[in-house]
């Protein structure tokens, strides 16, 4: 009896999966799913989890409009926890089980580089939304964040256009910091910079005992030359970092420290009165003044409902590589990899800064640099702006192995590495 | 007649053009230069400080410096320069001229004037020649530190002149340094000599500046001399101090893993429970520190003395919980009691990050925990890791007594080394357990507020010292207490040792490396237990 119970519900549990799966599969015929790949736990929550909020709100905004090619915008998330390894495997699932027409996601580089022969064996396509070491251009891939010539050597310029002579280069110890350090370190020495004015100090992750490391960089900033330290410290670390800075009395003017990964989310954790005058590179902040920003930064607030919450810079790349795709989409009239990724070049759409970014042949965009100066709201005061718009390049000038290199996924060169003194495109996918 | 109507044209013209101005004050050269201080150019802002600090309106030095500190505003709606004056009833605005009160705005209407570094330390140079002769003796101290790494030899004069007139010490040793400094650019090289002489000594990274500069490339060779050896002496006082400020990161480094550890120390230490939620019990006192601040937002002080009882208190119940909830039947089997409490930790971040926000919280640090303790120019300790090694003392100290000389101890100490004789004493055991894995656990929130103090508070807190309180409770010996603190301290100072000539990645894996090869020489430790207990 009981056995017959318990058969006659699992085959009632059987069937009403198999209808909703048909269901589903209905659906899905009506739909474009769009993946959502950010961490939604682990150390990069913090950060991905307002990405993901960002990817929802403009999927919602687009289904309003009406959605796409007669269709609605479907957002499928996933949860790859901060694990490399996991972001591979949900890149998988939402490409080959859920069908997803385009996938919006990743932060660190590691989670790219991890989830990049997915997309190049399944052949679809990801928009990379974070300021990151360039020394890549795949075929199934668009940054639409700083390349280092975007957000690093413009930073630089600025400094040494105010007389900083002695430069610390400090970072978190991964990919991203010690390629832009190594690019730096080139076009610093390039420039005429003596090695022995030349500090480059690595932390772990999360590193938290800033002592002796700001006690160094003030003995090294007190050499009677203009200091400043150029940070590519990654996330948490930074706010006891800026709390050690302010603690032992380094204000902006003394060593001014520029930062690649401190923008109006991470402020809003740390007390930034100690802080006011130091500087950031990003390509968009939250104080810039155009119709653009006002809009988007009103239907933030609406969707998030907390008129206190920040944005930011790859919250703006987001924006962008969105509108870009549905551009793309629009104008191939399909949703089909190889067609979208062959329309989106030469696209431009509005940027939030009051232009407009265009994608480049590289699968980089094009964005003005903008330089602030942190404030005591946790703003940032913008105090330079490139007088036009910067073009990512995604092998930099400065580095002996990469500066013979371009990457142009035009046909028919159609090489994300092609040597220009060689005339040959290397293969290497990644 | 011609002549008449060009004046009234040009006057025409004039009003005007300050119609169009965005500030007006009734002064035409403050008019002109607020006018330049809002272009949107830095340089033409710059110039704006420049012309306003040149004009002769009695109000320039108070102006320049709420332009400074950012309590002078203007309204966009009457063009008036206001101070910011908080009432009960709102943000007034007081005319900075007049000192008439224009009644409440919002924060949104006070426009702020925007400054770049360069323009901050243009304004601060500017008001410090005037702080020179400020009644203050600490003003004018540091308006001379300030102008030190500027000092020309055409200054000379006007130091002295205000040496005559100084009686404070400390201001006159300021004056005597840099009239010294302003005369090692002098013609005569006796002059020059009599300046190092007054400078040698001095910790001034600008003097020691200067004095490299001699040392290196004076014309005279006795000069030359003289300053190297000026110069040497100074390196030694300032490599001695290095010293003892390496000493001093040590052991702050290392209270912060005696304070990560001590709550270990007894639930890992005495109980032998692995307790890989130990780290979430931190995070929850850190969260206890924000909450609270979020309740009382106006006295960070008072409510970070506060969190200390409260923290115990939220993570004490929270162990005791988990120690009746799952603990409790795990006793002898470590294996399971790791993976349950792991499950534990995970599921208390996931809490955290639902019902409170997965981003990181701001908790901020009260004023008698920022700055710095200037010892000397090259000395200086901050005070939050002051305090904190401070109370990482009295934790210990406190913890100490508890275990030592209390009923509660007594009866903790007697269930750790002999259960089964314990019970036939009348000890209940198991509500021991309970008391002393909720002390551990209340130790650890203690922590938690200690930390929030220093780093981030985040979901992920707990996972970054979860290690590092293993680490110290094995190496100091599991069960004994001084073994906790005295291995925290030595491994924080190791670390900061050798942090200079590794950096801190390297550092912390030589750190690791030692300890493995110090478990096979010591598996007990550094400080053993002795006795049955530690045969059991």
């Amino acid at each position: 009896m009981k056995l017959a119970n318990k058969l006659r519900q699992l085959s009632i549990a059987v069937s009403t999966v198999a209808a909703l799966g048909i269901a589903c599969a209905a659906n899905a015929a009506d739909t474009i799913k769009v993946g959502i790949l950010h961490s939604l736990s682990g150390t990069m929550a913090i950060s991905e989890t307002t990405l993901k909020d960002t990817m929802l709100m403009l999927i919602e905004e687009q289904n309003k409009k009406g959605g796409l090619l007669g269709k609605k915008l479907e957002p499928v998330v996933v949860d790859p926890a901060s694990n490399w390894p996991l972001f591979a495997e949900k890149a998988r699932e939402l490409i080959a089980k859920d069908k997803v027409a385009v996938v919006f996601g990743c932060w660190t580089s590691v989670s790219r580089k991890s989830v990049l022969p997915v997309f190049e064996e399944l052949n679809s396509l990801l928009f990379y939304p974070v300021q990151y070491e360039g020394e890549e251009s795949s075929k199934n891939v668009f940054y639409t964040g700083a390349a280092p010539n975007q957000q690093a050597i413009p930073a630089v310029d600025y400094l040494m256009g105010r007389g900083v002579k002695r430069w610390v280069l400090a970072g978190t110890d991964y990919v991203y910091p010690r390629t832009t350090n190594k690019i730096l370190e080139a076009y610093l020495k390039a420039k005429g910079v003596a090695a022995d004015d030349i500090m480059i100090n690595y932390t772990p992750f999360g590193h938290s005992d800033w002592q002796s490391i700001v006690a160094d960089i003030k003995k090294f900033g007190s050499a009677g030359k203009k200091t400043a330290v150029v940070s590519t410290i990654n996330g948490d670390a930074n706010v006891p970092f800026y709390k050690e800075l302010g603690n032992q009395g380094i204000s902006a003017e003394n060593i001014p420290v520029i930062a690649f990964s401190v923008g109006e989310e991470e402020l809003s954790g740390i007390d930034t009165k100690p802080l006011v005058g130091h500087l950031a590179a990003w390509n968009y902040f939250m104080s810039v003044e155009s119709p653009e920003n006002d809009t988007f930064i009103e239907a933030w607030h609406k969707f998030i409902k907390n008129d206190k919450r920040v944005t930011n810079d790859p919250m703006e790349a987001h924006y962008i590589g969105f509108n870009m795709w549905v551009e793309a989409v629009k104008k191939a009239g399909t949703t089909d990899s190889d067609a979208v990724a062959e329309a989106i070049m030469g696209v431009a759409v509005p940027n939030l800064s009051g232009g407009f970014s265009a994608m480049m042949p590289n699968h980089h965009i094009t964005k003005p640099v903008l330089i602030g100066e942190i404030q005591d709201d946790g703003q940032f005061q913008i105090v330079s702006q490139t007088p036009g718009l910067v073009a990512g390049d995604a092998w930099s000038d400065y580095l002996p192995g990469s500066k013979d290199l371009i990457a142009d996924w035009r046909k028919p060169l159609a090489c994300g590495n092609y040597n220009v003194k060689t005339a040959k495109c290397s293969g290497q996918n990644y | 007649m011609m002549l008449r109507l060009l004046v009234t044209l040009l006057m025409l013209c004039l009003s005007s053009a300050s119609l169009a101005a965005e500030i007006e004050t009734g002064d035409a050269t403050l008019d002109g230069a607020f006018e330049q201080l809002l272009d949107r150019d830095f340089e033409v802002k710059a110039q704006g400080i420049t012309a306003l600090a040149a004009s002769d309106n009695p109000k320039t030095d108070a102006l320049l410096r709420g332009i400074l500190e950012g309590g002078l505003r203007y309204l966009t709606d009457n063009k008036r320069l206001v101070w910011v004056q908080t009432h009960a009833d709102g943000d007034h605005a007081i005319d900075a001229l007049s000192g008439e009160d224009y009644g409440v705005y919002t924060s949104r209407k006070f426009k702020k004037f925007a400054l770049n570094n360069a323009m901050r330390g243009q304004i601060r140079t500017l008001l410090a020649a005037e702080e020179l002769s400020n009644p203050d003796p600490s003003v004018r101290l540091n308006a001379v530190k300030s102008m030190l790494d500027t000092v020309q030899l055409s200054d000379a004069e006007q130091f002295s002149k205000l040496l005559e007139k100084e009686t404070d010490p400390a201001v006159r040793k300021a004056f005597g340094s840099a009239i010294a400094l302003a005369q090692l650019n002098t013609e005569d090289p006796k002059q020059r000599h009599t300046a190092i002489a007054a400078l040698s000594g001095q910790l001034e990274p600008t003097v020691r500046n200067a004095l490299n500069r001699l040392a290196q490339s004076d014309p005279d060779e006795g000069v030359r001399v003289d300053a190297a050896t000026a110069l040497a002496e100074i390196e030694e006082k300032v490599h001695f101090y290095g010293y003892i400020e390496t000493l001093f990161f040590g052991l702050s480094a290392g209270s912060v893993l005696v304070l990560a550890a001590i709550g270990l120390a007894i639930t890992f230490g005495v109980m032998g429970v692995i307790n890989m939620a130990h780290g979430e019990l931190i995070m929850l006192g850190a969260y206890t520190t924000y909450l609270m601040q979020q309740l009382m937002p106006e006295m960070a002080g008072l409510s970070i003395l506060l969190s200390i009882p409260t923290a115990f208190i939220v993570s004490g119940l929270v162990g005791i919980a988990i120690e009746r909830g799952i603990i409790h039947f795990l006793y002898g089997r470590p294996l399971e009691t790791l993976l349950a409490t792991f499950g534990v930790s995970l599921i208390l971040q996931q809490l955290v990050r639902t019902v409170i926000s997965p981003q990181n919280v701001p908790v901020s640090n009260p004023d008698f925990m920022s700055g710095l303790w200037q010892i000397n120019p090259v000395l200086s300790l901050t005070y939050n890791r002051l305090y904190i090694f401070a109370f990482c003392l009295l934790v210990f100290a406190g913890l100490f007594f508890v275990l030592k000389f209390t009923r509660l101890g007594l009866q903790v100490r007697a269930v750790s080394q002999n259960r089964a004789m314990a019970r036939a004493m009348g000890v209940r055991s198991a509500r021991v357990d309970a008391l002393t894995f909720g002390l551990g656990a209340g130790i650890a929130g203690i922590a938690g507020v200690a930390l929030s103090q220093l780093t981030n508070v985040g979901p992920n807190l707990g996972q970054a010292y979860i290690v590092d309180s293993f680490m110290v409770v094995v190496f100091g010996g599991v069960g004994n207490l001084w073994g906790t603190l005295i291995g925290g301290l030595g491994l924080g100072i190791a670390n900061k040792l050798m942090e200079p000539w590794t950096g801190a990645v390297l550092a912390k894996i030589l750190v690791l490396v030692f300890i493995i090869l110090f478990i096979q020489k010591r598996p007990r430790g550094l400080f053993p237990q002795k006795g049955r207990a530690a045969e059991g």
